[in-house]
């Protein structure tokens, strides 16, 4: 029989408010087993602790019961406060009487009961608790950034900065992602090639820093501090070694018909290019889709121009492995697909364009080579609607439901570029709400409507048609309660911004979790915005959640600290509750190794006794206690029960099922 | 002696006697022509018992299991619907398929006497099946029955006529395809209210004995320890707290058992009580389908069953629980 101390806390109000906690203290006093027990202000304190540890030298304490707020708070307080005191720290266990109890009940007495049923849930598994050593594991000092983007950038930059070794892998030819796309960047109007492209130069000139572009993340096996990557290398086409980015062979490529990708489809490029300028690596690349030889077999006219032999049309993707000790995710996002929106007629005319393309539409090194031409005519449109919130906020299933947050800020740039650059031209914008919090933002949109004369209408878009040439935008003005049409030559759809969909199967490798709009979920949304769920990755950019620039730039830097911070240590402790194998009722039938997401589980052939001088080879399964996450699949799929996880017990699991029950 | 038995018993005299193997399994003749049992046999001189007629619906595979533990190599003999079973077994590395010559032998659904017997036909002597017909001999005369009526229920949704795995095989005539409607059980108990359900299952499951006969013959239950039999599992020796309580044996099997079982069928089969306990088995096979794709346990000895395989096209748990989404 244990020897239990329960020590139940106020959390101030919190608990107190709502549990009557004298009461509990004092019931819980007579359950077998419990010899001393307590209530306390505030537990989590220097006091709270002390008397603790002290209750645990006086009492002689085998087991400790905390009931306070959730052990994702507090456990490891208490661990320690316990361990300290000379208690093996997983003996401790954390009755949630707060966020379970007191925070979703009103009434007292209904509250204080399900308190006393929790702290004795809690006793009935302390009950079967067992002391647990947490091993240690070592760290391997090199990062991984997926994702070549602004986040990725910084977080590589400041990583480096460090003194680590880090590799962005980037699934395009070049870093530099959606930021290197855009124009101009809110709310100060600087270039963004401008600011960007330093930063790309700075990661290709760092010795830290390697750059595997065109690229990606095949498979994950390992965990926080030994992960071990599969990078595919996809065939280039190109050496990058030799390539110098002369583009020769792009001037003599006779296939130019190719989408370019980098200006969102409005002009073409040929089938061996270099996404942009500035890309990094400046080596070209060739797109094996559009390519006559790698098609055909004939032409050949890019190997025989290019005077370094850079050219091999029999490259193959290459694998390569690499371990790291901690992955930062920087996927970023994409514009939604807004085809299926009939309203807006984005697939049926030319000049309804995303304010991605607009982008690429107003940049120098745009197609237009910065001079804002339609794209169906080619002419300066003379009155252009912009229509906001297209694809967000939008509950139907068409859309999204989230705010994509940074259209408000990029229309109102838009439209004041527009009028500063063509004053001739009359410029519309339809929103709902118009949504500028933060520093200047504000002041930004003001400067659009009070300054530019930019006509901003509160309303939605119900229409857009074509008469004679003219775009017809038929849309709700609320505040003077009418309709309007506004006759225009360019309409620009604010659309919403998704996750890049890559970003799917990388949380399924890295078993990261994942919301219902594709957005990594970090390990809490308050005080843990950068860390995933996954001990070791971490999360930058849009792929957490819908952000400008300078918010990627701050969370790719937080992203880089939590990073540092950890390759900083030389070992880490493991967790010691991993799962465990019941040799002989294990029956080798390796279902256990099918759903391990870690690769935890081998498996070995094993001579057993039977008695009367017999014995039998058996093949049962071993789990590497350093490579297992205790994330209990296995225990579950294992037909005969051999496979159960230490700290998390069936027996304790069914246990607390039954004080439950019991109630 | 049929000629596929003369066939099959030659063979085996001529693996033994060539010590190619050093053990059959087949069926060994009982006290009546309906009752043949699994054996193994070691010698060409036992094969006197060996029987091979159109009462051995025996799925002789979970016999290899332990079989196997000795050294020395096995030949056995798998009606089609049978090898499903061998390779699920070879997945889950309960039988070594390098010790083991599969012969496929010809099948045409095999009969149930509690069928024939209810026909009011008694001391049945001999039955044989040929062309939809079945003539059967007893000591009271002769008769001639509709196979439909006297086929055993798992051979009236055979799975087909394919072998999912045979080193050679003994087939003399050709089998016929049968039509196959597996799921019209399934689907009746899914029309039904949860009350009906509940109370269908209810009286199916109350006349279990708990003779474990049907664990015993499951190919998917061979758990080294199962955990109906460990009473450190917490289940085995739990004191059931109604009478209904009791009967989760089955369903609980049926979990356990759940995207390994090749719908064999053997479990309703041995049954003394005649509980449909397939239609357990077959409404989470019908699901599976539904949710992950058409799956059959057992078409290889290799690659994982859906429930242990993570797909990103997988349905989401709860869209799979409000019978939402079918795989695409």
């Amino acid at each position: 029989m244990q020897r239990i101390g329960v020590f139940i806390c106020w959390c101030g109000s919190n608990i107190a408010a709502t549990v009557d906690v004298e009461r509990v203290a004092e019931e819980i006093k007579r359950e077998p087993g419990v010899v001393f027990s307590a209530n306390y202000q505030y537990m989590c304190s220097e006091n709270g602790q002390q008397l603790l540890k002290n209750a645990i030298k006086e009492y002689r304490l085998t087991g400790v019961v905390v009931g306070s707020c959730s052990p994702r708070m507090h456990e490891a307080t208490f661990r320690k406060a316990a361990e300290s005191a000379g208690l093996n720290p997983y003996m401790v266990e954390i009755a949630n009487i707060r966020e379970h109890c007191s925070w979703i009940h009103k009434d007292r007495e209904e509250a204080t009961k399900k308190a006393l049923v929790l702290v004795r849930t809690a006793i009935a598994k302390v009950n079967l608790n067992a002391p647990l050593t947490a091993g240690e594991s070592p760290v391997t000092k090199r990062a991984l950034v997926i994702g070549g983007g602004i986040a990725g950038i910084q977080a590589a930059l400041d990583i480096a900065e460090a003194g680590f070794a880090v590799d962005i892998v980037e699934k395009n030819p070049t870093i530099g992602g959606r930021m290197a796309q855009l124009d101009k960047t809110f709310p100060t109007l600087d270039c963004s090639a401008c600011i960007l492209t330093p930063k790309m130069v700075d990661c290709a000139q760092s010795d830290k820093i390697d750059i595997l572009t065109y690229s990606e993340v095949e498979d994950v096996k390992g965990f926080v501090g030994n992960f071990k990557v599969k990078i595919r290398r996809k065939a280039r086409y190109v050496d990058e070694t030799k390539c110098t980015g002369c583009k020769l062979c792009m001037e003599n490529c006779p296939s130019k018909k190719g989408l370019n990708e980098f200006n969102m489809n409005l002009n073409t490029r040929p089938a061996i290019y270099i996404p942009f300028a500035q890309a990094i690596p400046n080596v070209a690349v060739i797109d094996p889709e559009q390519c006559i030889k790698l098609k055909t077999g004939k032409c050949g006219l890019c190997q025989m121009k290019c005077t370094v032999g850079a050219i091999d049309y029999t490259m193959q993707d290459k694998f390569i492995e690499r371990d790291y000790g901690a992955i930062v995710v920087a996927t970023g996002f994409r514009p939604i697909n807004i085809d299926h929106f009939n309203e807006y007629g984005y697939s049926e005319n030319k000049d309804v364009i995303t304010s991605l393309e607009l982008e690429r539409l107003m940049n120098a090194a745009g197609p237009t080579d910065g001079v804002l031409l339609r794209p169906s005519d080619g002419k300066h449109p003379k009155v252009i609607t912009f229509v906001q919130c297209v694809g967000s906020r939008d509950l139907t299933d068409c859309g999204k439901p989230y705010c994509s947050k940074i259209c408000c800020m990029y229309t109102a740039k838009h439209a004041m570029l527009i009028r500063e650059k063509y004053p001739d031209t009359e410029v519309h914008v339809f929103y709902i709400d118009v949504r500028c919090p933060g520093k200047n933002y504000d002041e930004f949109y003001r400067r659009a409507c009070e300054q530019y004369g930019v006509d901003y209408i509160k309303g939605m878009v119900g229409k857009i048609y074509n008469e004679n040439g003219k775009l017809m935008v038929q849309g709700s003005n609320l505040i003077e309660n009418e309709q309007v049409t506004i006759a225009s030559d360019l309409v620009v759809l604010a659309t919403a911004i998704e996750p890049e969909p890559s970003v799917r199967k990388i949380a399924t490798l890295l078993t990261a979790s994942i919301d219902t709009n594709n957005f990594l979920t970090e390990a809490h949304p308050k005080l843990k915005p950068v860390e995933s769920p996954t001990a070791g990755v971490y999360l930058a950019g849009v792929c957490q959640g819908p952000k400008d620039i300078p918010e990627t730039v701050s969370q790719a830097s937080a992203c880089a600290a939590k990073v540092i911070g950890l390759l900083a240590k030389d070992s880490l402790k493991t967790n010691p509750c991993v799962a465990q194998s019941d040799e002989s009722m294990c029956n080798g039938c390796s279902q256990c190794a099918n759903v391990c997401a870690y690769g935890a589980i081998t498996y070995v052939d094993k001579e057993f006794r039977l008695g009367g001088g017999k014995t039998e080879t058996r093949r049962v399964a071993y789990v590497n206690p350093a490579v297992c996450q205790g994330c209990g699949a296995c225990t579950v799929t294992c037909p005969s029960g051999a496979m159960d996880l230490k700290g998390f017990a069936s027996k304790q699991i069914m246990s607390e099922v039954e004080e439950i029950c019991r109630a | 002696m049929n000629k596929t038995e003369e066939q099959i018993v030659k063979r085996a005299a001529e693996l033994l006697d060539n010590k190619e193997v050093d053990k059959v399994i087949g069926w060994k003749k009982g006290e009546f022509c309906f009752d043949p049992s699994p054996a193994a046999f070691t010698s060409s001189d036992e094969l006197k018992d060996f029987v091979y007629n159109d009462f051995c619906g025996a799925n002789l595979s979970k016999y290899l299991v332990n079989e196997c533990k000795s050294g020395g190599k096995i030949a056995v003999f798998l009606k089609p619907c049978d090898t499903y079973s061998f390779n699920e077994l070879v997945k889950e590395h309960r039988v070594n398929k390098e010790k083991v010559k599969v012969i496929g032998v010809e099948c045409h659904g095999k009969l149930d006497i509690e069928k024939i017997k209810s026909k009011g036909i008694a001391a049945v002597t001999g039955a044989e099946e040929s062309g939809g017909k079945v003539a059967v001999t007893s000591l009271y005369g002769n008769a001639e029955l509709d196979k439909n009526e006297v086929l055993l229920d798992k051979c009236l949704t055979c799975k087909g006529k394919k072998f999912a795995v045979a080193d050679e095989i003994i087939v003399l005539n050709e089998m016929e395809e049968t039509k196959n409607d597996r799921f019209s059980g399934v689907e009746a108990l899914e029309k039904m209210s949860e009350e009906e359900r509940f109370a269908f299952w209810k009286a199916e499951l109350s006349k279990c004995i708990r003779c474990n006969a049907c664990r015993n013959v499951c190919p998917a239950c061979t758990c080294n320890k199962c955990v109906f039999d460990n009473n450190a599992s917490g289940v085995a020796t739990k004191a059931p707290a109604d009478t209904f309580e009791e009967q989760m044996f089955h369903i609980i099997r049926a979990f356990h058992v759940a995207g390994r079982c090749t719908d064999c069928g053997e479990c309703s089969r041995v049954c003394p009580q005649h509980i449909p306990l397939h239609l357990l088995n077959r409404k989470f096979i019908k699901d599976i389908n539904r949710l992950y794709g058409e799956f059959q346990a057992g078409e290889t000895d290799e690659g994982k069953n859906p429930l242990i395989e993570y797909r990103e096209s997988d349905a989401e748990p709860s869209s799979a629980v409000n019978g939402e989404v079918r795989h695409a």
